[in-house]
């Protein structure tokens, strides 16, 4: 078997996903898609698993709001207490509804920042990065598939016929 | 299809009606009040007349959101909010006896309307109470009680006598124009309960705690009505679904209904807590007076509603999978329905049975009583048009929802 991997190149979202169906449908595995924006209800069709950022974000989250109420409680209880408007200052626990803001808006903010990196990173997006989409252009107006020959049991010919019965744009080989 | 109130519904709200008739009888026998058990049970038709009939206007709020939002997902689900709807009338009645009985003196549930409150050398005279007489007096205080009803009552009537005329319209594939006009009623009853529902609060809630105020109580009761509303959708919904109706509501609208109770539930509590913390903070006697009385006689009802009620939906339906699943939807919804009711009852009791109000027999009655009404009412609505509006523009794009 080749190792030869096949870039179906189109210019419609739906069309892609259509195409993507169908070439599915013949048992050819496709590894990746590159698009300008996310393609609806393609993730099940390619086989993609479920995202876990949504997990990542609660622990971030989480991790913020201890984070925001240990260094509260170091900073305003135990370390240099402060009367502020007579509040109790030697209790975190009596204390509490005056940190609630703080603590949320880190949490959110460990929360979104958190997410962002390892969404970043995950993808190897970081600024700086060498950019890994093989056509620039699917950051603008065309849908690309990556294809390899070892990921099916069909051989790089066939997988471009089943490729050409679909609207396809353009064909490349590499 | 049709819906048809099953036997075992029926069943159902008698039960609980029975059930909660005598848990109030055996409350009443073994009420040992100072001030006796009638101030108790106006307390609590003014708590439960209040919660009930607040969600039917914020389904009627929410209905009307749908139109200006062009919200396309809630379409197939519209007649389940026009169902909760239906309780405005019943609602409006136990209200209106309240109040009355208020006017007449047959009961103290506000202080303000007290005689010589306002009269200066009288005995009861109130010199704080009396600078508010000008908002707070019988012929403002019915005038404005009589509008709030009659515009919501006709704003609902329109909404659900319309979306009905609208099934049987001979279309032709041009847009209803019934359509076109509830998308103007819909943004005249959000102008009109943007200021309703907040001075409604203040009227029949606020006012029982006459001296004190908070600009944030109007938000915090429309928040609560509006998440008890959004729960009870949920009920429903998942009921029907059971019993083999509602086949065009897929899990992504069980899904959209799902984030929106995790959404409301986030407000009210939001709204909650600014309401403590800007009072709590600053702790002006004349505001924290209010918590005070709840923290030093409701304390565990007071806080441990609060938490239920931002905790549960908060932890449990923060999942998409939790947000699609009955078996988690179910249960979170009746947790914060009855913590939502709880809320509504600490905002009455402290100040009008002051240290004697309890969660006991004659409350867990009256709550039954009143749930076994709203569960026929809601339910014979339901009966009454299919479950599905037919010429809604966006019907066919709310069949297709996915995501």
């Amino acid at each position: 078997m080749s190792d030869k991997t096949i870039y179906a190149i189109y210019d419609d979202d739906y069309v892609l996903l259509e195409s993507a169906k169908h070439l599915v449908g013949k048992g050819i595995h496709i590894r990746d898609v590159f698009s300008p924006f996310p393609i609806h209800g393609l993730d099940p069709v390619i086989g993609l698993a479920r995202t876990r950022i949504a997990m990542t974000a609660f622990i971030y989250g989480m991790c913020g709001v201890a984070i925001a109420l240990t260094g509260m409680w170091y900073f305003m209880i135990y370390d240099w207490p402060l009367n502020v408007g007579g509040k109790p200052n030697f209790s975190l626990i009596d204390n509490i509804p005056s940190f609630v803001p703080i603590t949320f808006e880190f949490g959110v903010l460990c929360a979104g920042h958190g997410m962002a990196l390892t969404y970043f990173l995950r993808n190897w997006t970081l600024p700086g990065f060498k950019g890994r989409n093989p056509y620039p252009r699917t950051t603008d107006d065309r849908f690309v598939m990556e294809i390899h020959a070892e990921d099916s049991k069909l051989s790089a010919e066939e997988i471009v016929a089943f490729i050409d019965e679909t609207c396809v744009l353009e064909i490349d080989e590499k | 299809m049709e819906y048809k109130v099953s036997k075992q519904a029926k069943l159902t709200a008698i039960t609980l009606v029975v059930v909660g008739l005598l848990s109030l009888f055996a409350g009443i026998a073994l009420d040992h009040s100072h001030h006796g058990v009638s101030g108790r049970i106006w307390a609590n038709l003014l708590a439960d007349g209040y919660f009930f009939f607040s969600m039917s206007i914020a389904a009627i709020f929410f209905l009307a959101l749908q139109y200006v939002a062009e919200m396309a997902w809630g379409v197939t689900t519209q007649r389940v909010f026009q169902a909760i709807m239906a309780f405005l009338p019943v609602g409006a009645v136990v209200l209106l006896i309240v109040f009355f009985a208020s006017s007449m003196h047959w009961n103290h549930l506000y202080h303000w309307m007290a005689e010589g409150v306002m009269e200066e050398g009288h005995e009861n005279y109130d010199k704080i109470i009396a600078g508010k007489s000008g908002y707070l007096n019988q012929t403002f205080f019915w005038g404005r009680t009589l509008v709030y009803m009659a515009v919501w009552f006709y704003f609902a009537n329109w909404f659900r006598k319309n979306s009905i005329k609208e099934d049987k319209l001979n279309l032709d594939g041009s847009v209803s124009p019934i359509y076109k006009k509830a998308i103007v009623k819909s943004v005249l009853f959000i102008a009109f309960f943007a200021y309703t529902s907040s001075s409604s609060a203040w009227d029949w809630l606020m006012a029982i705690d006459v001296h004190w105020f908070s600009t944030m109580f109007g938000w915090y009761c429309f928040s609560g009505m509006w998440i008890s509303m959004m729960v009870v959708a949920v009920v429903i919904v998942q009921y029907l679904k059971k019993n083999g109706y509602l086949k065009e509501v897929n899990s992504s609208h069980v899904h959209d209904i799902g984030k929106w109770t995790f959404a409301i539930s986030c407000l009210w509590s939001y709204l909650w807590f600014c309401q403590f913390m800007l009072i709590w903070y600053s702790n002006i006697p004349e505001e924290v007076t209010y918590y005070v009385q709840r923290f030093n006689d409701y304390r565990g009802l007071y806080l441990g509603t609060f938490f239920i009620n931002f905790l549960m939906p908060f932890f449990i339906l923060m999942s998409r999978d939790a947000k699609r699943n009955g078996i988690f939807l179910i249960p979170v919804a009746l947790v914060i329905f009855v913590g939502h009711w709880l809320d509504v009852l600490i905002m009455v009791l402290p100040g009008t049975l002051f240290e004697e109000g309890t969660l006991g027999l004659v409350e867990i009655g009256m709550f039954l009583m009143f749930s076994g009404v709203f569960i026929y009412v809601v339910l014979n609505s339901l009966s009454k048009a299919p479950l599905q509006t037919k010429n809604h523009p966006m019907y066919d794009e709310s069949l297709h929802l996915h995501h």
